[in-house]
């Protein structure tokens, strides 16, 4: 493979994001600006926003979610950007992580020296249906959506694909859910801010008040396994594999990495980007890994050069627990076909040697599909500057990767980021 | 049939005549399902229609219990659950379609690897009324 640099450096100097989770009283624009706050705040030697000379911003579907569309001015108008240019990037779940690449070569080219890259989603004023036809829209409309697929449907096909070939089950997609609660549980901006066990205490308390039936499920699985409780929404995808329909927003300050010690002693540098397009799932030669993922990944490894071995933290797409595991191996953390048997022992657990989505990842965090992959790089940026919390890794974490799937991998994206 | 145009609405009027017609290049012989236009393998532009038999195995599966208010307008939904899934023909092609008989309340029994056979079912209210492709266990 060519291999491909920045035509120069480019840093992160601040990064903030709203709550995750359902909010009948906020826009898309209330979200945007709560993320923007706390990127201001974050900024440890302070900015001035006017110095900000462009704004990105990643959106799926404000039409279809919200009846808004042109989104990216309306956002920059809202932070105090106009008449600055403001361009909205779209390409599925994967428009966070894409509009992040178009701030990098935009201050990569020279064209500017300080970017604004945001996402945002607003998706809980639908009902379940019409969210469902609208993230299915991210499908092929001619083709596969006539077919009776649904995005939790396509996981779910390629989780029946990877159990066949490879010897995984239901349950083991059951620990990745388990484990991204966990993780979760220590995310105060989470959507789901409580472990499965949590969860099954909360409901269990719920019927003991409303005098009902009280469950009694003996541990996790059991309570994983219940129809009621955890129903089926694409077999093997239960309602507990799939991630939740979210609002959100979340923002990153970019530089040209030359100023950025003017802004903070603790820059996070971006040395890797890659991203790759691929046809519907059924064009597609393999349905167990996601051709366009392993092209991206080999695309940053080699800009940064790095390898899988480096990355002390990532964050990968876990949009359905099987996407985690799939991601686990076309990032080459583990061998095709491995992955599953990683996530059974827990090497990909917080504690773990091989931490993923420590933040919760989609699937506790939430998943406001514009807003996602930029809410993946607030989570590194926090654990590289060592400001996680209670959910911060041991490990010293100088490397760390994002990786950002639009619709079923029509479109990826990774990145590497390195504290310099 | 041979000088229709390569797009889903011809595509559409063959599986009418209950035809499952896939695309091939002139050039390079890679074989489209859906039909191409251009060939993305080779970018040759001359195409001919060709017809598939009706033999297929299926690579992956799902039932969908939470389902498109295209499929609960035909009846489908939490109540009604449906199989649907990605076949591979005999002739290469892989494509996604509704799979038939087969029990969508029992998952774990379905395989991958079963073989299926082409069959057509008509859908959708009104004008949007017309015939998909479906495979049969």
């Amino acid at each position: 493979m060519t291999v491909r640099k920045l035509g120069r450096g480019v840093a992160i100097v601040g990064a903030g994001m709203s709550r995750f989770g359902a909010f009948p009283g906020d826009t898309s624009r209330d979200l945007f600006v709560e993320a923007f706050r706390e990127m201001r705040a974050s900024v440890d030697k302070g900015f001035d926003p006017r110095d900000i000379e462009a704004i990105y911003v990643g959106n799926y579907s404000s039409d279809l979610f919200e009846g808004q569309g042109h989104i990216a001015p309306i956002m920059a108008d809202w932070v105090g950007l106009t008449p600055r240019p403001a361009t909205r990037v779209e390409d599925a779940c994967a428009s966070g992580g894409v509009a992040l690449r178009q701030g990098i070569v935009a201050i990569a080219s020279g064209l500017y020296d300080v970017v604004l890259v945001g996402g945002v989603e607003k998706m809980t004023n639908l009902p379940t249906e019409r969210v469902t036809d609208t993230l299915a829209t991210a499908g092929d409309v001619l083709y596969e959506i006539p077919a009776g697929f649904t995005f939790p449907g396509f996981y779910a096909a390629m989780a029946t694909a990877y159990m066949a070939r490879y010897g995984a089950t239901p349950e083991t997609l059951m620990r990745v859910g388990l484990k991204n609660h966990d993780n979760g549980a220590l995310n105060e901006k989470a959507q789901f801010g409580a472990t499965i066990r949590q969860v099954m205490d909360k409901r269990i308390a719920g019927a003991k008040a409303k005098g009902r039936p009280v469950p009694t499920w003996p541990d996790e699985m059991a309570f994983l396994h219940d129809d009621a409780a955890n129903p089926v929404i694409a077999w093997p995808m239960r309602l507990f594999d799939c991630s939740p329909i979210s609002d959100g927003a979340a923002v990153v300050l970019l530089v040209a990495e030359p100023l950025a010690r003017s802004f903070t002693d603790s820059p996070i540098a971006i040395v890797g980007s890659g991203q790759a397009s691929d046809s519907a799932l059924h064009g597609r030669s393999s349905l167990t890994g996601i051709r366009a993922a392993q092209l991206a990944a080999e695309q940053a490894y080699t800009m940064a050069g790095v390898t899988p071995a480096d990355v002390k933290v990532a964050e990968v797409h876990d949009c359905f627990t099987i996407a985690e595991i799939l991601a686990t191996e076309d990032l080459g953390f583990f061998a095709a076909g491995e992955g599953w048997r990683a996530a059974e022992e827990g090497l990909t657990a917080r504690t773990g040697p091989r931490p993923v989505n420590t933040s919760g990842g989609l699937k506790s965090k939430g998943h406001p599909v514009g807003a996602s992959g930029v809410g993946q790089v607030l989570e590194v940026w926090k654990q590289m500057r060592g400001i996680a919390g209670a959910r911060q890794v041991g490990a010293n974490v100088d490397l760390a990767l994002t990786h950002n799937v639009g619709g079923t991998g029509q479109t990826c994206v990774v990145h590497i980021f390195e504290r310099r | 049939m041979a000088d229709r145009e390569f797009t889903s609405a011809s595509f559409n009027q063959f599986l009418g005549e209950h035809k499952l017609m896939a695309s091939r290049c002139r050039s390079c012989a890679a074989l489209y399902l859906p039909p191409r236009a251009l060939c993305p393998a080779c970018h040759g532009e001359e195409m001919e229609w060709v017809e598939m038999g009706s033999s297929g195995v299926l690579l992956a599966f799902t039932t969908i219990h939470i389902a498109p208010t295209a499929m609960i307008e035909a009846g489908y939904g939490k109540e009604n659950p449906y199989c649907t899934g990605i076949v591979q023909l005999a002739e290469g092609p892989a494509i996604s379609a509704q799979i038939l008989g087969l029990d969508p309340r029992l998952p774990a029994q379905i395989a991958v690897g079963t073989q299926v056979r082409v069959a057509f079912v008509e859908r959708g209210e009104g004008d949007k009324r017309r015939t998909h492709l479906a495979f049969e266990a």
